[in-house]
């Protein structure tokens, strides 16, 4: 799966056979009600790479939470470096060198990268003030981040960075205190591909030095390459664990669900012959690209994946088709008709929505229940006289939990309850529910399990059948090539090329999401 | 009826039956008609309010605007002889115009709602005073206006029209608020503008509506107001109304962040403030301290109700964490 475009040095730090860093003995952990962990076993060798693996809610935080010390197992042990624990306390995991780089990174963006690093631990000048000593702070940044392979600077501020980047000071944060594990928790889950090969260098490098990391991640692909064993968690206990020579993708998938998937490949074959031309943007400036002019065709009937780096312009290209963000210039057409779309109510009435990227604040209502964030966009239509009908709510409601099979115990359910994949699944019921026309998903299964993700991409190309447009925009590499039926890569808020199914390769995407030109073996269709 | 309007109409009924044992003249007719045409007074302003609150907005000109539409009135039907349905209609229609201008301000131009109310709160103030030369606003002796007067300050059956004005107000009220769609997309504005605006709600125009509606309810209990006093002088009159109103809402339950409250709630928010004015004028507490009073009820209604929320939200958990054995565990 190695698309050869980044070069890395493979340095394959061979796991000593000696005592393993850490170990954890039929560690149970019981919640009222749930038993979250159930006699789970492991053990991290010094040096060495472990990919975690699970689906939402298998266990994988409850175990963070136990390495963290932040909760004590209900029974078992935790050796560390040799000591024997019945659960670790906040101080003991720190001090046996246990750190962690989590999802949402918890830097201050005001301050500088050294500031960050040091937090709490800086050098003070001598004196009654107790100034921070600014140049050695510095000074002692400058190697950790040397570490990490960093191309920024310590005084660089924290704002100023890429989230790649970003990682690299939690990094390097958690080697300033020593760490011999360091435990990366859905690290690439918001990275684009080119930031995420500098994160995998990274997660080498650490290798290289004899410190064991655990990488916690949905991208089995990553965990694939990075990983030199794979740890599978299913309902809390340990599904499998799969050498160095067995980490495969399908694998991975079959011991996390217990089965093999098969919608994906569902999705990726029906691709039929598109209808016509659906939405179209001509010359559509956004921005965050004033300059440059995106020209887009949506046909009927076929998924659209939209690849790019993150700031590539596509979620802003979205926002504009979908009315939030004004149009600075160009048109929209849709079905051959100009289209006016100077708010989302437009878009919407124009049959035109949008599954935005940030679901929990901009997809649904956390507070409302989830027949009420269906009927919202809709609500005049539930109405006689403008008071809203209960019972037709309901009925619609309870229609688009059966079909989509959300889960959840009622309608009235509160959405902010649900997992993250049912969460989506109720922004798709949504619109459902209303006449699509041009369905647009925002990196439609982010921070979502495999299940649900299987069933998403179900969905869209049903709804594609269905004869909708889709645009599905995505960082996801192997969604973009796995699910859609033609791929267009946005480079600096341009369109820089169109890959139709026989060009369709993970290097050819790369190429064109860094402005170059895709290999041509193949002919490759748009502009430039 | 929520729970937790129930509580606080315990709190009132509890309240009650706490004054009327120290002092019995609580429940004599005239001391219940005199608090209760101050309910309807205060609560067409506070249901005002409350409206704004729930989009997560604020309305803090309301006080100087009570001053400046009951001058205006006042003036009007008095110095200048206008009918007085046309004063009516033209107050009512400055009310919703000032509205609108505070909407628009606030969604258009993207201003914060404290800023351009607090701007509003010290501008009507001023031209009120301006208006009469900071003089007093009243009628000429001998003046009367008997159908306005029976409207707005007279009785039926001893009940006090204006109280009987709140009733009707706050039952159409109730109806938007929380059977109607513009109802819905308030809470859902409140609540999460953004993710309203991402379901194709046009929220601006859903904000610019509840600033006139309190526009409108401020104005009707400017006429009240005026008609209960009379006279006007404009550099005190309907001062801290506004906090009455906003108090009013948030014992009802409202909560500033918006997306939280109900109808009853502000309604019995306003009972229960008037009650305490009540209860310090018949305990014989010093009336300097009636604001002391107020601002302590307040502060401890919305303590016991929050740590309340977080016991059973506490509660909630456990019993979702208790059924989902089966389920996928809580992680």
């Amino acid at each position: 799966m190695n698309c050869g475009v980044m070069n890395y040095s493979e340095t394959s730090f061979a796991p000593s056979t000696t005592a393993p860093f850490l170990s954890l003995e039929a560690v149970r952990k019981t919640y009222p009600g749930v038993v979250a962990l159930d006699g789970f076993s492991m053990e991290v060798g010094p040096g060495e790479v472990i990919g975690l693996v699970g689906e939402n809610g298998a266990g994988k935080s409850t175990l963070m939470k136990i390495l963290g010390g932040v909760t004590r197992p209900d029974s078992g042990t935790v050796t560390v470096d040799g000591v024997a624990h019945d659960g670790l306390t906040v101080e003991a995991s720190i001090g046996s060198g246990i750190a962690f780089v989590h999802q949402e990174l918890n830097l201050f963006e005001n301050l500088d990268v050294a500031a960050n690093i040091f937090f709490g631990r800086e050098p003070l000048k001598a004196g009654p003030l107790r100034l921070v000593d600014r140049a050695k702070l510095r000074q002692m940044a400058a190697p950790l981040l040397k570490r990490v392979g960093a191309n920024f600077s310590a005084d660089a501020p924290v704002a100023s960075l890429s989230l790649a980047q970003q990682q690299m000071v939690e990094i390097a944060k958690a080697l300033s205190i020593k760490a011999r594990l360091v435990i990366l928790d859905e690290p690439t889950s918001s990275l684009p591909i080119a930031e995420t090969e500098k994160l995998l260098d990274v997660i080498k490098g650490l290798r290289a030095e004899g410190i064991s990391v655990i990488f916690i991640s949905h991208r089995l692909h990553e965990v694939e390459r990075v990983a030199d064993r794979v740890v599978v968690l299913r309902d809390g206990m340990l599904a499998g664990t799969l050498p160095k020579s067995e980490i495969h993708h399908d694998q991975m998938v079959k011991l996390m669900i217990g089965r093999m998937l098969k919608e994906r490949e569902k999705a990726a074959e029906a691709g039929r012959a598109p209808g016509g031309v659906a939405l179209s943007a001509s010359a559509v400036r956004t921005s965050a690209y004033p300059d440059h002019p995106v020209d887009l065709e949506l046909r009927r009937g076929e998924i659209l994946g939209l690849a790019g780096l993150v700031g590539s312009g596509r979620t802003e290209l979205a926002r504009v088709l979908f009315g939030i963000d004004e149009r600075l210039g160009g048109s929209v057409a849709l079905d051959g008709k100009a289209l006016r779309v100077g708010s989302a109510a437009d878009a919407v009435a124009n049959g035109i929505f949008l599954v935005p990227e940030d679901r929990k604040l901009t997809g649904i209502l956390l507070d409302l229940s989830i027949a009420e964030n269906i009927s919202l966009p809709n609500l005049p239509a539930y109405a006689k006289r403008s008071l809203v009908s209960a019972s037709a709510e309901l009925a619609t409601a309870e229609k688009q939990k059966k079909n989509l099979g959300i889960k959840a115990p009622s309608v009235l359910t509160r959405t902010g309850t649900l997992s993250g994949g049912n969460q989506q699944k109720v922004v798709l019921a949504k619109w459902l529910a209303m006449n699509p026309k041009v369905m647009i998903l925002d990196e439609p299964t982010r921070g979502i399990d495999i299940g649900a993700k299987a069933e998403i991409y179900g969905l869209m190309r049903s709804l594609a059948d269905a004869g909708v447009a889709v645009l599905m925009i995505s960082s996801d590499m192997e969604e973009v090539i796995g699910v859609s039926d033609r791929i267009a890569v946005m480079h600096e808020g341009q369109i820089s090329g169109i890959l139709d199914k026989d060009d369709f390769s993970q290097e050819n995407v790369l190429l064109l999401a860094v402005g170059k030109k895709p290999r041509p073996a193949h002919a490759v269709g748009g502009p430039q | 009826m929520s729970k937790k309007d129930l509580g606080l109409l315990v709190l009132i009924l509890v309240v009650g039956a706490v004054v009327t044992a120290i002092n019995p003249r609580f429940l004599l007719p005239i001391n219940l008609a005199n608090t209760s045409n101050l309910i309807g007074l205060f609560g067409i302003l506070s249901i005002g309010q409350a409206f704004v609150i729930i989009t997560g907005g604020i309305e803090l000109s309301v006080g100087s605007l009570v001053a400046l539409l009951g001058t205006l009135f006042i003036d009007f039907i008095a110095v200048r002889e206008m009918d007085w349905p046309l004063a009516f209609a033209l107050i009512i229609a400055l009310g919703a115009i000032i509205g609108f201008v505070h909407g628009w301000l606030i969604t258009r131009l993207k201003m914060q709602p404290f800023v351009v109310t607090l701007c509003g709160l010290l501008i009507y103030r001023g031209v009120a005073r301006f208006y009469t030369a900071d003089g007093t606003a009243g009628f000429a002796f001998g003046q009367n206006f008997p159908d306005l007067e029976f409207l707005t300050a007279g009785r039926s059956e001893g009940v006090p029209n204006s109280f009987i004005a709140v009733i009707v107000i706050a039952t159409v009220m109730w109806v938007v608020l929380h059977r109607s769609v513009f109802g819905r997309y308030l809470y859902a504005i409140g609540k999460n503008e953004e993710a309203a605006k991402y379901s194709g709600i046009r929220t601006g125009r859903v904000v610019i509506a509840a600033y006139v509606i309190c526009g409108v309810l401020t104005a009707l209990s400017a006429i009240y107001f005026a008609m209960y006093t009379r006279s006007i002088s404009p550099a005190s009159h309907g001062q801290f109304y506004e906090l009455y109103a906003i108090a009013a809402a948030v014992l009802g339950g409202f909560s500033l962040r918006g997306g939280e409250g109900s109808l009853v709630g502000v309604l019995l928010g306003t009972v229960l403030l008037q009650e305490l004015q009540n209860l310090v004028n018949l305990l014989g507490i010093p009336s300097s301290l009636n604001f002391a009073v107020m601002g302590g009820v307040i502060l401890i209604g919305v303590l016991v109700d929050q740590q309340w929320g977080v016991f059973r939200a506490r509660r909630r958990m456990m019993e979702a964490a208790r059924r989902n054995v089966a389920g996928a565990p809580a992680e």
